[in-house]
């Protein structure tokens, strides 16, 4: 009797890709819009980012110590909600803010449902609504311009020196969607007056200006450069697809041209669209969290209809919802859709009879 | 060039470098063989032998168990010593007849039939069939059936699968440079007996040798064409093959090549009709491949079937450090094996060694829903659902999910990041389907 060998199920070798290297590629991927987020809005961008990943990796430590099961914070999939929480906040906050968001998005969003794989939200995003429904003013005022201060709101700004007073306040504390928002929403102020500001912020200076992240806002989701190397890196590492980056932006773009002008119908310039796409947290939800693969679809079919939803509902919410921003929301209720989309977009076996 | 492929499919290391460029060798005649009475699709043989019988090398010692099976001979002439059950490449213990030789090698009386094209169809799948031939890339399909398809369906075209996408074979292209007039020949016999008018040998580019060879030599035939093919896995799965070379996709939920006028055969089984027909010859000996990084010399050895892969591993000087795992096949697909004392088969088209390394296993994590196996999954299932549902027992969904259209490639568990199994889940999934098929 020769020696005997331990059996297993084909296929007998592997990809060299783990969850770990999944994840961690994500966090490298986050590195450029984080750089960006120091450059404009200092060391404390870090500083924040710091609390909220480490806050996010006892957590998760924590709480599986707790459930009894291995602890996997050396997979970095809690380095990653840490970092998108701290990119979803802006450097005026208080340092506990990155941290409690941290520990709800990984509690609450992610291990109470059976922690990495089975969480139907994406946690950061869960963690961020939360942050917003309870610290609303922290999260969505006092937002500081960029040091290299911001030509955009200069140049907005004098376009509204003629509006009641109350106009250009809240104005001067938000960010160029808060701009957008107030003008359609106002009636006070004069049809010119607001299409001429309205034109300022599709202007070639305020597109270039939200492109590079010279303007107020968060710290991750300041430039959209950043946030597009980032992305094309994992595009190429093959861990983002297209379909729903894609179709998100494509709704959007096809939508805020379509409704976005404050003179009916296709009234918008055609830079109006590229202004909703650069602004607000579109690019970094597009690429970074509607592209969770735990809360996205698996059918290729679905992941283009998950993003047409998320980019319906982000119009939506832009244009006649209760909030300027409409991102986070959209893309955590389409998570919800996920197990319907994936039911009914199964893809035509190759092959496929026709019945 | 123009190379045609299938959507999907993975692009795994090729590792043919070990014995890429080793000449085929022939294998030193065996001691004692082990002849499995399984060793193809259908109905195990039934032995016509008795124990302490003589027999020659190429005596019929198992008749075919109905039209679905396939007749077994001796590989080599002696003694039967055993009739019971023994280790089978497919990992479990089943029938075989064992053979000690008598070290004489004496053949039964073969034929030479110079004017073998000129025979009747009938004639030629006799032949084929009586030779025990059935298909040599693996799945072991009879060949005499599926040369024989129902009269509504007519075959225009014949593949020969020249493809070998499995890293670290190389058995199909030696030959292929060796003997591809054999090859050519086999062929033609397949052409003339399906009355099929076009001819195409498809092959990978990872081999452009063969390439170039096989398309020197059907110059001057008109039907015959050589279809060069991306290097992508699994090129060489019959349904992707078929759709590559002719853009027509086989019907799923059990349809077959000939639903779509084509038959597929391997190149070395071109070989083995061609023996068949020309020479009476049945198949008793093929090439297989034994390879892998701890091999001393690995090589590609026409070895007699049943021969024990420990007597293939002793003729390439055994191995340079411990063995970890040992696999009948290619590295996607094979079978690992519990033992060296199992026999090859008319199936076996590789052995492969790897270290306690190569053969480390990965934990499992829980499914990311990364849909990296639904990218690349070339049947266009969604791998991920299918093992899910099996997972919690859920059959009706995995059938739903297509769990029986599975080609079981191996593609999925390949890139999965979590390691998950996913070929060990959808083969239960495959097995209590047909279960349940059964018991309706």
């Amino acid at each position: 009797m020769s020696d005997v060998y331990a059996v297993s199920a084909a296929p007998h070798i592997k990809q060299k890709i783990s969850v770990g290297s999944v994840m961690w590629q994500v966090v490298l991927a986050l590195i450029p819009a984080l750089l960006a987020g120091i450059f404009f809005f200092g060391i404390q961008s870090l500083v924040l980012t710091l609390y909220a990943v480490v806050a996010a990796v006892i957590t998760e430590a924590l709480i599986q110590k707790l459930r009894n099961v291995q602890v996997t914070i050396s997979d970095g999939s809690a380095v990653v909600t840490g970092m998108l929480i701290a990119f979803n906040i802006n450097t005026s906050s208080p340092w506990w803010l990155p941290v409690v968001g941290s520990v709800f998005a990984i509690a609450i969003g992610k291990q109470i449902f059976g922690g990495l794989g089975f969480n139907i939200f994406n946690p950061a995003l869960l963690g961020r609504a939360f942050l917003v429904a309870s610290w609303p003013t922290l999260m969505t005022a006092g937002w500081r311009a960029t040091q290299p201060m911001s030509k955009i709101f200069q140049s907005s700004i004098n376009g509204l020196q003629d509006l009641p007073s109350n106009v250009p306040a809240v104005v001067t504390s938000a960010t160029p969607l808060g701009v957008a928002k107030a003008l359609r929403d106002s009636t006070q102020v004069a049809p010119e007056i607001a299409e001429t500001v309205m034109n300022s912020l599709s202007s070639t200076d305020t597109l270039q200006n939200l492109f590079w992240g010279n303007i107020g806002g968060v710290i991750g989701e300041v430039s959209v450069a950043a946030l597009l190397i980032g992305a094309a890196y994992l595009a190429w590492k093959h861990i983002i697809e297209w379909r729903i980056p894609f179709s998100y932006i494509a709704t959007v773009f096809v939508l805020t041209y379509i409704f976005g002008g404050i003179n009916g119908l296709f009234s918008a310039s055609i830079m109006l669209p590229v202004f909703h796409i650069f602004s607000g947290g579109l690019i970094l939800g597009a690429f970074f969290m509607a592209t969770d693969m735990v809360t996205s679809p698996v059918t290729k079919k679905g992941r283009l209809i998950f993003g047409i939803g998320c980019g319906i509902l982000t119009v939506v919410i832009r244009l006649v919802g209760g909030y300027p921003e409409g991102v986070s929301y959209s893309i955590i209720l389409m998570n919800i859709a996920v197990p319907l989309i994936d039911k009914y977009s199964l893809p035509k076996v190759f092959g496929e009879v026709k019945k | 060039m123009g190379l045609k492929t299938f959507p999907g499919g993975i692009h795994p290391h090729d590792a043919k470098n070990f014995s890429k460029d080793k000449a085929i060798e022939q294998m030193a005649l065996p001691s004692k063989i082990v002849i499995p009475l399984s060793q193809h699709i259908g109905a195990p043989a039934k032995p016509i032998v008795k124990l302490g019988d003589e027999v020659l090398a190429g005596q019929l010692i198992a008749e075919a168990g109905g039209f679905v099976s396939i007749p077994m001979h001796a590989s080599i002439s002696g003694k039967v010593t055993k009739i019971g059950k023994f280790y089978h490449p497919t990992g479990t213990m089943l029938p075989g007849i064992e053979i000690t030789s008598n070290g004489e090698d004496k053949w039964v009386e073969l034929d030479d039939d110079k004017n073998y094209l000129d025979l009747d169809a009938t004639e030629m799948k006799n032949r084929i069939s009586a030779a025990g031939l059935c298909g040599m890339g693996g799945a072991g399909f009879p060949t005499h059936v599926k040369l024989s398809p129902p009269p509504d369906k007519p075959i225009d075209t014949v593949i020969l699968n020249g493809v070998e996408c499995e890293p670290y074979l190389n058995a199909d292209y030696r030959i292929m440079l060796e003997q591809a007039d054999e090859i050519l020949a086999g062929l033609k016999i397949f052409m003339k007996i399906t009355n099929a008018q076009k001819g195409m040998v498809g092959i990978e580019e990872n081999k452009p040798a063969a390439i170039k060879h096989m398309k020197q030599l059907v110059k001057k035939e008109k039907d015959i064409s050589v279809v060069g093919l991306k290097l992508k896995y699994p090129q060489g799965a019959e349904k992707q093959l078929i759709y590559a070379a002719t853009k027509r996709r086989v019907p799923n939920k059990g349809g077959l090549p000939m639903d779509v006028k084509v038959v597929v055969q391997n190149v070395g089984t071109a070989i083995a009709a061609y023996e068949a027909v020309r020479f009476k010859k049945p198949l008793v000996d093929r090439v297989i491949t034994v390879t892998g990084k701890i091999v001393k010399e690995p090589k590609n050895l026409k070895a007699r079937i049943g021969t024990f892969y420990g007597d293939l591993l002793d003729f390439c000087n055994g191995t340079t450090e411990e063995i970890g795992k040992v696999i009948s096949g290619g590295p996607m697909m094979g079978f690992a094996i519990s033992t060296l004392d199992t026999p090859m088969t008319k199936g076996s088209s590789g052995l492969l060694l790897f270290n306690r390394q190569e053969a480390a296993k990965d934990d499992e994590h829980t499914c990311l829903r990364c849909a990296r196996c639904v990218d690349i999954c070339p049947m266009d299932l969604v791998p991920c659902l299918i093992a899910n549902s099996v997972r919690y027992e859920d059959y009706d969904m995995a059938e739903k999910y297509g769990v029986m259209d599975c080609i079981k490639c191996g593609s999925c568990a390949y890139v999965c990041p979590s390691h998950i199994k996913l070929i060990q889940w959808i083969d239960i999934g495959k097995i209590k389907v047909s279960e349940k098929r059964v018991k309706k």
